[in-house]
């Protein structure tokens, strides 16, 4: 629950950014450059702390692995409950990647090639899923069947919860295509079926790649989900060892490993990526491809699929807590702790959003306005960080803080902090693409009339990129007001949120009680899927 | 007008977002004592609105569990911000105490506890107590019969048929009594077969509710969870029987809540005012009346009258300041449960 929506973001991104390219070459680089000097100093300074911040949590499971010593390691780690662990969430993983992508492609052809009937409004419930934490599709699930458990019901709550994160870059990308190259494999003697495996999917490429990437990193960093239906991962084993010895050895080799596992799930990603370039060269614009008309039993079918999923996704949770809205009735919402949760959230939320985009301007200029191998490198780290799990954050915030800066430890600070770390790249996007479409001549002007260069960024640069700056912070508030693990262990004395508050009554098996926080969270993430899905459509220019 | 507006927008975030920062950092001073609690947040919740209510002294909790928050606190050393320390079971009270954390408890808190729910040096006192019960689903036991001993469940023939919690605190107390009364081979040996035979949930609500919807026959869990339950709705345990081991069994353990006042207190004062009300007559009527169904500890304090008398349990003897939390935990990763 933690990193829910690590945002679509990423795979809308990668749109952004190539939509933008244009606007920006015809300024020549060199002369860019030259009228840019170097980027101020406070900038660079500012980029180099917030990097080297971001490193923090696998230094630390580095340094704690060496100081810990072999022996314990090997005592640790190479052991059958975590080779069970192991077993259990990579074999989460290859079951659950391959059918949100054909889930998420399937979809996404269903919506934007084919002639189907109501297509926005399927879209539009394709992507509303997001709205709903991950462990409250859990908790709705294992209401409705309380026998669910293992990894049949842990691939199915996944499925379900996260397949959006593919259908939304993936219905963006086809939106994109250009159907000239699918015309051409035509006309070179394939059948329309062969040209779309033989041309599109490999179009689609980055897309279900990127979006896998993200369901991946869920499924590693997810708790609340795996911990309600029973299935043991690696998240939820450290946390069991953290609920037995705080921040012993034994939870911080497990985290080791973890991390270990979010590494390679990186590494996978960018090796799937490919060379191949399918671009439009020559002038004039790609035309709107064709939809393709979808008759009888195939109609029927096509309708089957996109319906049967929304009630899957989104009727079970929906209906489950209206029916323990309604057996608890006016009661639940009596309880003491709503308001204070709720007024908690938002603040934590506020601030949480705010701070990290604050943070992530430096790095967002300088990548617009002076890139270089150096700014690509603090980029790498920002996007590391940010697929470590929550738990392994706070795990390595926890231990840093109560050993070496207690002046922090348990403080509001600490929880920004990791919220900062997990966070900054969801604020880094957006805000990227507000400064890339803000023309870096307003600067020079401001500059030429007499102002130093902070005064001409606050006068042009930033006040151009405030909407992209405000998705970001949006992106961010929204994926703090879900969050579960960081603020469980690092949270203030007496602080309560939604997400704290929901478990500790779902623990209890008091889901009456617990149906309220769920309600308000699902409201709050709302106005975010209404903004991913139009912004995925503006993305396509339609 | 666009930049207009989109100024106006920002500064307003801006000066919402500071007054929301203020009043975070504001909201961490004046909190009164600060208590670690691993109870049950409701219970600890009617004990602190008693307390306040009483003397005018605030107080926030931390919740978490026993051994959680015990290692925290050890972590934490003489810089916790924690003044007092409940639990649910004794393992993580020894774990502090060993660490030399936990200041004498006052004399007058001392004289109002059973002696025998205390350990003899004083340093915490028993603040509410808990027994070990096998619940089952009647109508889906086997028909083999109940078990004799806990011991058993380690055999064969119980192979998943029953249910347990054992990333909780509460069943890490029962296997620490186990090391307790038969030491590490045994315990080391028993956990293996549990690993085998158990069926894994999180949390003792979870399994009540399991064995009474007869996903599996039968659990091991503390006694009140079922009584709590009844007092409500009944909705998880009304197809439950309950099994009390007794004569001596491990699985008869009574497992007892403890409380304490951390000797780096800055508010000493206060905390070991609360560590008083809570085994007041007052604090231990609370266990009388609410929907805790704890046993109260209280010289002379009566339990829920719905409960089966303390007395009448026959438990195993165990001295609870000799429970080792630290060696249960590896022992349990050992066997591959954690």
């Amino acid at each position: 629950m933690d990193r829910e929506r690590t945002g679509i973001e990423s795979g809308l991104h990668q749109s952004t950014k190539r939509i933008s390219t244009p606007a920006r070459s015809h300024i020549h680089p060199r002369r860019r450059r030259a009228a840019n000097g170097r980027a101020p100093v406070w900038i660079s300074t500012a980029s180099i702390i917030i990097s080297a911040l971001a490193l923090l949590p696998l230094a630390f499971v580095i340094f704690i692995s060496f100081t810990t010593g072999w022996a314990t390691i090997v005592q640790l780690v190479f052991r059958s409950r975590v080779l069970e662990l192991l077993l259990n969430t990579v074999t989460l993983i290859l079951i659950t990647l391959p059918l949100c992508v054909l889930l998420g492609v399937a979809l996404a052809w269903l919506t934007e090639r084919t002639n189907l009937p109501g297509r926005r409004g399927w879209s539009l419930l394709a992507t509303a899923p997001i709205a709903v934490p991950a462990f409250v599709h859990s908790y709705g699930w294992i209401s409705l069947i309380p026998s669910l458990h293992g990894l049949p019901a842990a691939v199915l709550v996944s499925v379900l919860a996260y397949f959006p994160f593919i259908y939304l870059p993936v219905a963006a990308a086809f939106r994109r295509l250009d159907p000239a190259i699918e015309d051409v494999a035509q006309s070179l003697g394939l059948s329309p079926g062969a040209a779309f495996f033989r041309v599109v999917v490999p179009q689609l490429r980055l897309a279900m790649g990127g979006g896998a990437l993200l369901v991946g990193i869920h499924l590693l960093a997810e708790y609340g989900l795996f911990a309600m239906i029973r299935f043991d991962t690696f998240t939820t084993a450290i946390f069991d060892q953290f609920q037995s010895s705080f921040s012993g050895p034994a939870a911080n080799m497990l985290a080791g490993v973890l991390a270990l596992c979010c590494l390679a799930l990186l590494s996978a990603e960018v090796a799937t990526r490919g060379t191949a370039r399918y671009a439009r060269v020559g002038s004039g614009s790609a035309r709107t491809p064709p939809l393709r008309r979808l008759k009888g039993a195939w109609l029927a079918v096509a309708l089957v699929l996109p319906a049967l999923i929304s009630a899957l996704a989104l009727g079970v949770p929906v209906f489950i807590l209206c029916k323990w809205l309604v057996a608890g009735g006016a009661d639940v919402w009596r309880a003491a702790d709503l308001l204070p949760a709720l007024e908690q959230t938002l603040l934590l939320c506020a601030v949480g959003a705010l701070i990290t985009t604050c943070a992530a301007m430096p790095i967002a200029w300088l990548s617009i306005r002076a890139p270089g191998p150096m700014i690509r490198i603090m980029e790498g780290c920002n996007y590391i960080s940010s697929a470590l799990p929550g738990i392994v954050v706070a795990l390595a915030l926890v231990t840093i803080t109560i050993r070496y800066a207690q002046p922090i430890y348990q403080t509001v600070v600490t929880v920004l902090l990791a919220y900062l770390l997990m966070f900054l790249p969801r604020a880094l996007v957006s805000l990227r693409t507000g400064i890339a479409q803000a023309p870096v001549e307003l600067e020079d002007v401001a500059r030429s009339l007499g102002r130093s260069p902070g005064q001409a960024l606050r006068a042009t640069t930033f006040r151009l990129a405030a909407p992209g700056a405000a998705a970001g912070a949006a992106m961010t508030f929204i994926a703090i007001s879900s969050e579960l693990t960081a603020t469980l262990l690092l949270s203030p004395n007496g602080t309560r949120t939604l997400a704290t508050s929901f478990w500790a009554m779902s623990s209890e098996i008091d889901y009456a009680a617990a149906a309220p926080y769920a309600l308000i969270m699902i409201l709050l993430s709302l106005p975010l899927t209404w903004l991913l899905y139009s912004q995925s459509k503006r993305v396509a220019g339609r | 007008m666009r930049f207009r507006t989109t100024s106006v927008f920002t500064r307003t975030v801006l000066a919402v977002a500071l007054c929301c920062a203020g009043t975070v950092f504001a909201s961490e001073k004046d909190e009164g004592i600060i208590v670690y609690n691993a109870q049950h947040e409701t219970l600890t919740k009617a004990w602190v609105e008693g307390f306040t209510r009483e003397t005018g002294i605030k107080v926030t909790l931390r919740n978490g569990d026993d051994s959680e928050l015990g290692n925290q606190i050890l972590q934490e050393g003489a810089a916790s911000p924690a003044d007092v320390f409940l639990t649910e079971n004794s393992p993580s009270m020894v774990l502090v105490d060993n660490a030399g954390l936990f200041a004498p408890v006052a004399p007058a808190t001392l004289s109002q506890v059973d002696p025998a729910y205390r350990p003899s040096h004083g340093k915490w006192v028993g603040i509410a107590a808990r027994s070990t019960v096998f619940v089952y689903n009647p109508s889906k036991l086997v028909n083999t019969g109940l078990p004799k001993s806990l011991m058993d469940l380690a055999n064969p023939e119980w192979k998943g048929r029953w249910a347990v919690s054992p990333a909780g605190a509460d069943f890490q107390a029962i296997v620490s009594a186990i090391l307790e009364l038969k030491g590490e081979a045994a315990t080391l040996e028993w956990l293996k077969a549990m690993k085998a035979n158990a069926t894994i949930y999180r949390g003792n609500s979870a399994v009540l509710k399991a064995v009474n919807a007869g996903q599996i026959e039968s659990g091991v869990i503390y006694h009140y969870y079922s009584f709590g339950d009844q007092a409500r709705t009944g909705e998880n345990s009304r197809n439950t029987s309950l099994l009390y081991f007794r004569h001596k069994d491990p699985g008869a353990f009574v497992s007892l809540s403890g409380g304490g006042v951390l000797a780096s207190s800055k508010h000493a004062v206060q905390a070991q005012a609360f560590l008083k009300w809570i085994t007041s007559k007052p604090g231990q009527e609370v266990l009388r009346t609410g929907n805790s169904f704890e046993y109260a500890v209280g010289e002379g304090a009566a339990s829920n009258p719905k409960l089966v008398p303390l007395k009448d349990l026959d438990a195993p003897a165990v001295d609870p300041s000799m429970l080792d939390s630290k060696r249960t935990v590896e022992l349990m990763t050992q066997a591959g449960l954690l």
